[in-house]
């Protein structure tokens, strides 16, 4: 009587309660809830332009403008701002007299096609959700796409690497300090709402490529095929290093200046053409540039030469690689359209709301399948102890990913992209926990060897007496029955 | 006219633009992976277990060899061959008799060494259940586009694998951190190898998706050593290992092998017992699985396109100035005797202490003997 309950007790694993019904909940909200109800507020302009007022977070100005305005050169019908703003030039057909609905008939699929563009779709949604929901090879695009993205992080960190593999014939002066601040820091200032960000930069000395350029003589050049181009980053990755601080992922983009004996040194598409930037990039890894400074010297120059180098240039190519590496696609947009070229923090407004909200609806999908494998795997798994902290982080988890998705839905997309970091740090902390590893794994041809030897003989003589009670009573009842009779 | 219109978007197909692209989406979706990780466990320690150290260190070789950088590599060594005492060639682990081969290296980097290794650490490995302290170095941090090879050799059993003599993995346990790792989506895809007696019981609990799991021997068999070197007194290699590193030497990061020669490696009549493998848990036809894919790291590349036109000059950066005002200051070594101090010593005053507990007892005694001897009414001669 003492014995069963206390043994129960002492072999039970103290287990903190857990929300399982709104886990559940959570994990049959449907991905269609989560989109923006988009604010667009169309401005009909007819003599001249209102003062630009700023357009808050997540909504869209479209300016439309007559068919006769001088705004916008002749072939272009449509204008696509840097921040948030478009302008739309109406067709001829349009007269001023026809109704409010007509002219609103007219101009949606006008809208529409602006809002493909500035906006986000149904393949921005697949992209970010690109680690479940694994598309058939229909969409090759957006494949691509969501393979080169960085998974969405609390952080990253950049690395700026200058290769020189021959100190002896250039010496190569950088100011990265000075072009990170000019450059790159706009933009990460303007991306800090979604990461931290952290920069270092290096300069390697003596790192080969590894891949043998071919010598072209029709070019004068040599080149590189983009065969070998994926052969050149491993030799290189051993060497580079990492601020192994923390376990963000990290950016690199090395800048490469080829030797004296295999200068100039091109990169050549698969159609044999140059690429005008020099450079390429490696999903979810960084970028590779190549810099030649042949035509900085004469052949008479004594070694070794002191060059500088260009910053603008080598930071303009980076910084595009940074954009498509943390999801800043560029805009496919068709003709008849023109898109402000990109400022001088190298991210416009819109493309900034559509990063926000894609990387708020990766972060809201992860929580919530983390969540609930969690919820899953604790209830499999009966031996494994629940602390009260996971229980705790498991419950804040929640409450973020329910604000979270209330402010998707009303359209406020800063403390969506916010509740959903602290959604995903609360969760990964409860799923990462150190104490949750079930080492006890007993199988239950274990358990019966274990307890087999230890109550058997005990049991032995309570069985026999609880016999020999039993045929006690029954003999002492029948002797009644006997005197009774 | 103002107007507020309020649009709510549903699906709208981009129309696909396709044009660098096209090149290079031939390359993504044969394998769907960006990056490499590879966890080798060696879990036996002693001396006359030499071959499961070699066995290791040559799959760790090879791999690098293909290309894994050595920050996507974790190394579990159960013990220090090469550095043993009975190593007759110091620093040296050796995979072919006659010491032709060195697969130890001068670049050999163990993440977890000795008795680090264990089923609860290489576990939280896996799953990522790591203390917060760890470092970089030591955890695996793959993410969904990662192909992971595991190869585990050791003493096994049927259902379980012996680490550092002393416990067990079971397939189970086994299966179950697979599992883990699917939900977080912590692989792309799985190579499992395992080199050790009956090492088919090990896979054959597995029942997450993407896993394509090889062994050297089936339920009931076991595997059996290489050969041993007269010189250094132990096995150097088991089998299936040996004729592995054989087949990986002829592989080269371009190299379009696939997962069917691999197979094929080491038969009944090399091996003496039958290597066994199981793909029905594997998406892709194997034989469209390359080798480089769990074995090397071959890089996905597109070539950039576009360029952003930056023509701001380089702002100076002003605070270098101060910075360097207030670093300034000089640095000196501190001095290693304190010279001053010795040379112009004048003798300490000692600070009284009470008597040591030696000395009190040992006058308690005297005590007590004198007072059991002449009784207590001796006790005013003293007061």
């Amino acid at each position: 009587v003492v014995g069963v309950p206390l043994w129960w007790k002492t072999t039970e694993t103290y287990r903190a309660w857990l929300p399982v019904s709104q886990i559940n909940e959570l994990s049959n909200l449907q991905v269609c809830s989560c989109f923006l109800l988009l604010v667009i507020c169309v401005y009909i302009i007819y003599l001249s332009l209102h003062t630009l007022s700023e357009c808050p977070c997540g909504s869209l100005v479209v300016y439309v403008i007559p068919e006769s305005s001088s705004l916008l050169p002749q072939d272009v019908d449509v204008y696509i701002g840097q921040r948030r703003t478009a302008l739309l030039r109406i067709g001829g057909q349009i007269r001023v007299g026809k109704t409010l609905d007509l002219l609103l008939a007219h101009l949606e699929p006008r809208i529409k096609q602006v809002l493909q563009v500035m906006s986000f779709s149904h393949t921005d949604i697949t992209a970010a959700l690109s680690d479940r929901v694994r598309l058939s090879p229909g969409n090759k695009e957006s494949i691509a796409d969501s393979m080169r993205t960085f998974k969405s992080s609390p952080g990253y960190e950049i690395t700026f690497s200058l290769l020189n593999p021959d100190p002896k014939s250039h010496r190569l002066h950088w100011d990265i300090e000075g072009a990170v601040q000019t450059y790159i820091q706009p933009l990460l200032t303007k991306l800090a709402s979604v990461a931290n960000f952290s920069i270092d930069s290096q300069t390697l000395y003596y790192a080969m490529l590894g891949v043998n350029p071919r010598f072209d003589s029709s070019l004068g050049a040599y080149t590189l095929s983009p065969d070998s181009l994926a052969h050149m980053i491993n030799p290189v990755e051993a060497r580079l290093g990492s601020n192994a601080a923390s376990s963000n992922p990290v950016l690199n983009f090395l800048l490469y200046v080829p030797d004296a004996q295999h200068s100039p040194l091109h990169i050549h598409d698969s159609k044999k053409q140059e690429v005008p930037t020099n450079a390429f990039h490696s999903p979810r890894w960084g970028g590779i540039m190549v810099y030649n400074v042949d035509g900085f010297y004469g052949p008479e120059a004594v070694f070794p030469v002191d060059l500088n180098i260009n910053m603008a240039k080598v930071m303009g190519v980076f910084l595009a690689q940074l954009r498509l590496l943390l999801g800043v696609q560029s805009p496919n947009a068709p003709s008849g359209f023109l898109v402000a070229p990109c400022s001088r923090t190298g991210l416009a407004d819109w493309e900034l709301d559509r990063l926000m909200w894609s990387r708020s609806v990766e972060n809201v999908a992860t929580a919530t399948t983390t969540i609930t494998s969690l919820a899953q795997l604790l209830d499999q798994i009966g031996n494994i102890v629940i602390n009260d902290n996971i229980a705790e982080q498991v419950s804040s988890a929640v409450t973020s990913l329910q604000l979270a998705v209330a402010e998707l839905e009303a359209g406020n997309l800063r403390f969506a992209l916010q509740y959903s970091k602290e959604a995903i740090l609360a969760s990964e902390r409860a799923f990462f926990d150190p104490s949750l590893l079930h080492l006890l794994y007993f199988p239950d041809d274990q358990k019966f060897a274990i307890y087999i030897p230890l109550f058997l003989p005990m049991c032995v003589p309570i069985l026999l007496s609880l016999l020999k009670i039993v045929s006690d009573a029954r003999q002492k009842r029948r002797e009644k029955q006997a005197k009774k009779d | 006219m103002k107007i507020l219109g309020l649009l709510s978007l549903l699906a709208t197909h981009l129309s696909a633009n396709s044009v660098n692209i096209e090149e290079n989406a031939g390359q993504f979706f044969s394998s769907g992976h960006t990056n490499n990780w590879a966890v080798l466990v060696c879990t036996s320690r002693f001396w006359f277990n030499y071959r499961h150290v070699a066995n290791t260190l040559s799959v760790y070789r090879s791999v690098k060899r293909l290309g894994i950088p050595d920050s996507h590599i974790v190394l579990m060594l159960a013990d220090d061959m090469a550095c043993n005492h009975r190593n007759p060639k110091p620093a040296t682990v050796f995979s072919h008799k006659n010491m032709e081969l060195n697969v130890y290296g001068d670049d050999v980097e163990v993440d977890y060494r000795g008795y680090e290794v264990t089923v609860e650490n290489f576990l939280r490995v896996l799953t990522g259940r790591l203390p917060p302290s760890t470092p970089r170095s030591k955890r695996l941090l793959s993410d969904d586009r990662s192909n992971i090879l595991i190869y585990l050799t050791g003493h096994g059993g049927n259902g379980f694998l012996k680490f550092q003599d002393s416990e067990e993995i079971s397939n189970v346990e086994l299966a179950d951190a697979f599992q883990q790792m699917w939900q977080k989506r912590r692989y792309n895809e799985l190579l499992f190898i395992i080199d050790t007696c009956q090492g088919a019981s090990m896979y054959e609990r597995f029942y997450s998706p993407n896993l394509m799991a090889l062994a050297s021997s089936q339920v009931g068999e076991d595997s059996l050593s290489h050969q041993p070197d007269l010189a250094i007194g132990v096995h150097l290699m088991d089998r299936y290992t040996f004729y592995l590193l054989e087949f990986l030497e002829d592989i080269h990061p371009a190299s379009k092998s696939n997962m069917n020669d691999l197979f094929k490696v080491c038969p009944k009549s090399q091996c003496v017992s039958t290597p066994g493998h199981r793909t029905d848990l594997f998406l892709r036809d194997p034989g469209s699985a390359l080798i480089t894919d769990f074995f090397g790291s071959v890089r996905k590349v597109e070539i950039t396109m576009e360029t952003v036109n930056l023509t701001d000059p380089i702002e100076q950066v002003e605070q270098n100035f101060v910075n360097e005002d207030l670093q300034k200051e000089s640095y000196s070594y501190v001095d290693q005797l304190p010279v001053s101090e010795i040379i112009h010593q004048k003798p300490k005053q000692k600070d009284w202490h009470p008597p040591d507990g030696f000395i009190l007892g040992l006058w308690t005694l005297i005590l007590l003997v004198f007072f059991k001897t002449y009784g207590m009414k001796h006790l005013k001669h003293i007061f």
